[in-house]
């Protein structure tokens, strides 16, 4: 098949390109090289919607923060994707973190950031009374919000693949070849034909560039550890709450995510590998340390797991978007670093417009349709709900996590679906079976047989994350 | 709310959880004069994590016989069936309220709600995992709680890995080491970081030493590699202060690490009925009858305490099946004076918390763990100077549950005393 347009890298920001064009008679494609969507960035980040008094004045990240931010609200309620805005707060230790907040309430107020409030001690405590009795002030940003970031990437690619997108994974782009107008993309699978491509390969941006002889920018990975606390401690705060920004990062936050967790992190610390995402001591210390400075009262007791991501930081400073000088149908979108997640509707938005400006026919499609249906969430919907799921499919009165409260219902919902899952992490991703408090010890082994019986595939191939990650051993003699 | 009209289950005793614990406790009731009882169970079966400990030693206490987990859970199934007690399997108890009015759900009978006349807590434990002991380095496949892994060998029928590392040496770590050992795994070492191991030693010596397994004491793991399938991961040895010694780093080449690290009571639903913690234990405050901080919700087994023997957790559920007997048949006959029970030097806590003096009879046990390996001491009970009794031990660890019994036998001791503390004394 012919294609108008392939886009590169199924995370966030080419999810969510790829559901804005399908709003148009056009043939698209996403080509991601890993067994799921969001498996780079995506998935392991601080899930915060900015405000967007961080970024610099006219840089591209300022202007696309704001725009994101605003547009949040009917992005998340269009596909059923958990979103709070629930305001955070900047605090200032000393004199010289209050000069800091300074000069961030002007960038704000010059990025057009609407209603920051530098607020003093006792009005920051009485907003959130455990955190540190030691701050001065705080910068309040009441626009900041919550949001799951693979969650947001599965409803955009759900939906994308409702209007007529095509998704193909396992497929790492190889080799790139340009003729008559038209681009091959070599995957070991096949070959796909396309028009214009979009190359949204997060810390692969670079390579993928390389590949039609774009070496113009070069992308560095920054690796963030975050650990995650137990719902116990997931009203320890109401807000995001921050540290003032150092030149590799926003500092050590502490948030409640739209589960009902605590999230605690990142660290900023430039590695080698674009495939390392080890934890480390000293980083999950660290962690540790910035985070009771910000709110002594953490229970550390209640950690229920530690993960680090991969920020890609362009060799450029800022947001690299735009069509490629190598070829002006390769549009790049690279470098999306902080605050990519809340940029990425208004990125779509705006690549959108460049390939309208380089000759992309725009035609509307009668039938586009903006809605996604969430998966059924036995845990969080009411009991007259609960009672017509179980009544049309007596799974979902058959809870496999218990910590979570999911069920069978829902995990082969989770199966079944466009972009369906076909492995335990996967499941976990859209299910939040096994992210609890016990991790999948009680609810792995079912959740292994479902897959095993839904998928038809034994229960020795079925695999954490894809790949070779395959989960259970030889049979028993 | 329940809406549509459901109809609510009225039953005289609910048991939430059908595991050793709540076997035993459905039982006494029910022999005690209890009609109406029903046990709420979320697996498939009754018996709990009995059914995969397919190994012996249960049962030596209660039935003077060695017996397998799925025998020593049978002999209390077989006289459930016979009592005809109501059970329910696959069935989730989503909250109790502190007036005992319990939702539960299903995949047949849809949302349930049970009013019931006293409740039984005896929901067991849960593993303590990778991410509560932040262990850095990857995330591969690989990593297993050992109750996980002991289900896919014995239950599921595969094996978790080829080679693998233990780390911490919890009973079920042990007596997985010898599993996969005799299902032709290699076990390359066990690994614990305190300078004593934690399971019990009669595990040590015919899990471990009978197989030349070797275990690593004051010994952690600092790091997991793999990034698909674990591939190996790096020990060390660690400090007083349990820090790892940059000069021990070792690599253990392995695709599997299983981790039996410490169980943790699960007590979410204790916790919505509005029971009282204990923060040592995890588990509720409870009275010598076994009842919690709250009026008809009794508790008892590993949601109350971690036990090390079952026939331990059976001895404590029978006490909250006579219990709940009694409150559901007479009131519960409270009396006035309290006595509380504190852990004293060398102790890490002491259960039950708090004792109702009308209560008191001749067997009233105090169980107990130590807080390190000590050797030749005298276990103290005291009210303040007075020693109200004592036991000579040659060897305490904390991998071993301890008892005392103590009750009418020592005559007016507890006349006018308001808090007993059990305590190690040098002998």
């Amino acid at each position: 098949m012919d294609y108008d347009i392939a886009v590169i890298g199924a995370g966030i920001v080419g999810s969510l390109i790829a559901r804005e064009l399908s709003r148009y008679r056009l043939d698209i494609c996403v080509v991601e090289k890993e067994a799921d969507v969001a498996m780079g960035a995506s998935k392991a980040n601080s899930a915060i919607i900015h405000a967007g008094y961080d970024p610099e004045p006219g840089s591209m990240k300022a202007a696309l923060n704001v725009r994101g931010n605003a547009m949040y609200d009917r992005l998340a309620n269009e596909l059923e994707v958990p979103f709070k805005r629930i305001g955070s707060l900047v605090l200032a230790f000393t004199e010289e973190d209050m000069f800091t907040l300074k000069t961030l309430y002007d960038r704000g107020l010059k990025n057009r950031v609407p209603m920051l409030e530098i607020v003093a001690k006792d009005r920051a405590r009485s907003m959130e009374p455990n955190v540190s009795g030691d701050i001065i002030g705080a910068l309040y940003a009441p626009t900041a919000g919550i949001v799951c970031p693979y969650e947001l990437t599965l409803g955009s690619v759900e939906n994308a693949m409702g209007n007529g997108v095509d998704l193909k994974l396992e497929s790492p782009v190889a080799g790139i070849e340009y003729a008559g107008g038209v681009f091959t993309l070599h995957t070991p699978e096949q070959k796909i034909s396309s028009r214009y491509v979009i190359n949204a390969a997060g810390l692969y941006a670079d390579a993928v560039a390389n590949l039609i002889g774009d070496t113009s920018f070069s992308i560095r990975p920054r690796k963030g550890e975050y650990l995650l606390l137990d719902k116990t401690q997931g009203n320890l705060v109401g807000r995001t709450v921050f540290q003032t920004p150092t030149a590799m990062g926003k500092g050590v936050l502490v948030t409640p995510t739209v589960d009902g967790n605590l999230l605690l992190g990142p660290t900023a610390e430039d590695v080698e590998s674009k495939e390392d995402i080890s934890t480390t001591r000293p980083g999950l210390t660290g962690i540790i340390k910035g985070a009771l400075k910000s709110c002594p009262g953490i229970n550390l007791q209640e950690v229920i797991s530690s993960f680090a991501g991969l920020r890609a930081v362009p060799s450029t400073g800022d947001f690299i978007i735009g069509p490629s000088k190598a070829n002006g149908r390769f549009i790049n979108v690279a470098g999306i670093e902080s605050p990519g997640l809340t940029a990425a509707p208004a990125i779509a938005e705006y690549v959108k417009g460049i390939l309208r400006d380089t000759g992309v026919g725009l035609l509307p499609k009668a039938d586009f349709n903006p809605h996604r249906k969430a998966i059924c969430r036995f845990h969080s919907i009411g009991d007259a709900d609960r009672k017509k799921a179980i009544m049309r499919d007596p799974r979902y009165g058959r809870i496999v996590c218990r910590c979570e409260e999911v069920t069978e219902g829902e995990i082969v919902s989770s199966i079944k679906r466009p972009a369906g899952a076909r492995d335990t992490d996967a499941v976990k991703r859209r299910t939040r079976a096994g992210m609890g408090r016990c991790q999948g010890g009680f609810c792995l082994p079912h959740v292994i047989r479902i897959l095993s019986e839904e998928l038809d595939i034994p229960m020795d191939k079925i695999t954490k994350s894809g790949g070779n990650s395959v989960i259970l051993g030889e049979k028993t003699k | 709310m329940m809406g549509g009209g459901s109809a609510v289950l009225n039953v005289d005793l609910t048991v939430i959880g059908g595991g050793p614990a709540g076997l035993a406790a459905a039982l006494e009731a029910s022999e005690n004069g209890v009609r109406d009882v029903l046990i709420i169970e979320r697996g498939g079966e009754l018996g709990g994590i009995l059914q995969q400990c397919i190994h012996n030693g249960f049962g030596l206490h209660i039935f003077k016989e060695e017996l397998t987990g799925p025998e020593y859970a049978y002999r209390f199934i077989e006289k459930v069936i016979a009592r005809k007690i109501n059970y329910k399997l696959n069935t989730m108890v989503l909250d109790i309220s502190a007036d005992r009015v319990i939702r539960a759900v299903n995949g047949s009978d849809g949302l349930v709600e049970i009013k019931a006349g006293a409740v039984i807590l005896a929901m067991g434990c849960r593993e303590r995992t990778r991410g509560a002991l932040n262990i850095p380095g990857t995330r591969p496949a690989g990593i297993f709680t050992a109750g996980a892994a002991q289900r896919f060998v014995n239950i599921e029928g595969y094996l978790p890995g080829k080679k693998a590392v233990i780390l911490g040496s919890g009973d079920i770590g042990l007596i997985m080491a010898r599993r996969l050992t005799l299902e032709g795994a290699e076990v390359k070492a066990v690994c614990e970081i305190l300078p004593y191991p934690g399971g019990l030693n009669r595990n040590i010596v015919q899990c471990l030493k009978d197989y030349g397994i070797p275990l690593r004491l004051s010994t952690t793991i600092v790091e997991i590699h793999g990034r698909e399938r674990v591939t190996g991961v790096t020990v060390a040895r660690v400090d007083e202060k349990r820090e790892p010694i940059g000069s021990s780093f070792e690599f253990i080449e392995c695709d599997t690490l299983l981790l039996s690290t410490g169980l943790i009571p699960e007590n979410e639903l204790s916790r919505k009925a509005g029971v009282l913690i204990d923060p040592v234990t995890s588990g509720p405050v409870v009275d010598e009858s076994m009842e919690t901080s709250v009026k008809g919700i009794f508790a008892c087994g590993n949601v109350v305490h971690v036990h090390d023997l079952v026939d331990y957790v059976t001895e404590e559920s029978r006490i909250a099946g006579k219990s709940a007997a009694r409150f559901i048949l007479d009131g519960g006959a409270y009396g006035t004076g309290l006595i509380k029970t504190r852990a004293g030097q060398g102790i890490r806590y002491v259960v039950p918390q708090l004792i109702r003096k009308n209560r008191l009879d001749n067997d009233m046990k105090l169980s107990f763990r130590v807080t390190g390996g000590y050797k030749d001491v005298v276990i103290a009970v005291k009210s303040g100077d007075r020693t109200i009794t004592s036991v000579k031990k040659p060897k305490v660890s904390p991998g071993e549950m301890e008892s005392v019994k103590i009750g009418k036998i020592h005559g007016d001791s507890f006349k006018d005393c308001d808090l007993i503390t059990v305590q190690l004394e040098n002998g």
